[in-house]
């Protein structure tokens, strides 16, 4: 049974979930990847406002392809999580709840989501004609210079991701690759 | 000498960017179906499900199968009785990429420097390979390639002593290092011999071979079977959420190489591994 899940997400909802989940998410999420984090930790180090606040809120890792006339968005599915990794605990430190991406994370994103009751989910990596059926609007918030890189918000429904790392540490991709050895 | 227009380069290689990120291979897409009868795990098949839903999609609605459309790497045969005439052919190269990309709505993902690194807007330059062969045609192919996998590739300079198990050994330690982040289901294009770039390009070539078409040398094949078994036993499975399906397809090319050394180069690809070729 799929697990439908409204944003914001709270630190209640966070507890709820668990490793192997399978989560369909509606609401309102933000895209940001590489260039978008290095501007917006440039931005807290210089102690500007951010574009949007982090409390609650759901990044998702993804550079969409462009639209055409009459589109929302063009294809749309996560990229490889790991390189935002040294910004992230940052983020999660100011409320930020949930990553959508896809691979590893490393010990200190870790850490710091069971510090912070946060929670990453995988959306499968390549399904990007697929994901972006569930995306109902676009709109770009910040970094416009990024050109796909820029923070947008997009609202969704019913999203389609899977838990991968819950907010006591259980990592789906550890458990998971043990069962199927050979 | 047979003429060819530059105008003509310019337009299949456009035609070629856009018909390899809309329309998934004959070649993967038969594996997927194979593969998801043959997947253990419940969530591994239910991601090859969608990987074949998106494939469809993409198709019908004519729009890139993956958001990373990659940088675009195009390698053309040219017959040594050909002539081109009207321009500069890596400019016309280019021009095609860059038309491909703006025409069909694919991402512009290559930036100008590795430090500073600001987006080209256009997707070029191109990574250009040339090769020079007989007769009077030109064959261009144009392979996609996006970076969730180029990163996850290696290189590795093997002693002569090492041997078919030292390689065999570097190539399953990469994809298992490759994990989820390449997006599992993966195709990998495996470069031995050579010299050091040899085996990386050897590697690259690879991957342009259709999944599930052996090697015609009988031990590298009996290799990339053995490889593909093993590969599929690491428990990584579609998009590493656990499965005995991970890799479709290991191809490996082989070159001669120098007595001191054996090159092995490992070019991770994901399941959208594409490639689009057409002769003129
Ligand atoms: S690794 Fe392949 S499938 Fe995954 S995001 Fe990159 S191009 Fe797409």
């Amino acid at each position: 049974m799929d697990i439908k899940l409204t944003t914001p997400l709270t630190k209640e909802k966070v507890e709820n979930l668990k490793s192997g989940d399978k989560v369909l998410i509606t609401g309102v999420i933000y895209t940001l990847r590489d260039a978008g984090h290095k501007k917006m930790i440039e931005q807290i180090n210089n102690g500007e406002t951010l574009p949007i606040d982090m409390k609650d809120n759901i990044i998702y890792y993804v550079g969409p392809s462009p639209a055409r006339p009459g589109q929302i968005i063009g294809s749309a599915g996560p990229t490889t999580s790991y390189r935002m990794d040294d910004y992230t605990p940052t983020l999660l430190d100011l409320g930020l709840k949930g990553m959508i991406g896809k691979g590893e994370r490393n010990e200190s994103v870790i850490l710091s989501m069971k510090k912070n009751t946060s929670v990453y989910f995988a959306a499968v990596g390549g399904a990007a004609a697929l994901i972006s059926n569930t995306i109902k609007s676009c709109e770009i918030i910040a970094y416009e210079e990024l050109g796909t890189e820029s923070l947008k918000k997009l609202e969704v429904e019913n999203f389609p991701v899977i838990v991968v790392i819950d907010c006591r540490g259980n990592n789906l991709y550890k458990t998971e690759r043990e069962k199927y050895r050979t | 000498m047979r003429k060819i227009d530059i105008h003509e380069i310019i337009d299949v290689v456009k035609e070629l960017c856009i018909d390899a990120n809309y329309n998934i291979g004959g070649d993967i897409f038969c594996a997927f179906e194979e593969y998801s009868k043959k997947e253990n795990s419940v969530i591994g098949k239910e991601v090859l499900e969608q990987l074949i839903d998106n494939s469809k999609i993409a198709k019908k609605k004519q729009m890139p199968i993956c958001q990373d459309t990659g940088m675009a790497v195009v390698f053309l045969e040219i017959g040594q009785e050909v002539f081109i005439e009207g321009g500069d052919l890596n400019e016309a190269i280019n021009e095609g990429v860059r038309r491909g990309y703006e025409e069909g709505y694919l991402r512009k993902s290559v930036v100008r420097d590795p430090f500073y690194r600001e987006n080209t807007n256009d997707n070029t330059p191109a990574i250009i390979h040339y090769d020079i062969v007989k007769g009077n045609l030109i064959k261009i192919t144009v392979a996609p390639k996006g970076f969730g996998s180029e990163n996850m590739s290696r290189i590795y300079m093997l002693k002569p002593s090492d041997g078919i198990e030292g390689a065999k050994s570097a190539i399953i330690e990469t994809i298992e290092a490759s994990g989820a982040n390449a997006c599992p289901p993966m195709v990998v294009g495996v470069g031995i011999g050579g010299t050091f770039e040899k085996a990386a390009i050897l590697a690259k070539k690879a991957l342009l071979r259709p999944v599930g078409e052996t090697s015609m040398i009988e031990y590298v094949k009996e290799m990339e079977e053995e490889l593909l078994k093993k590969a599929n036993g690491l428990g990584i499975g579609p998009q590493g959420l656990g499965g005995n399906t991970t890799v479709l397809g290991i191809n490996v090319e082989v070159f001669p190489t120098h007595i001191a050394g054996l090159p092995v180069a490992i070019n991770i690809s994901c399941h959208v591994t594409r490639h689009s070729s057409k002769v003129i």
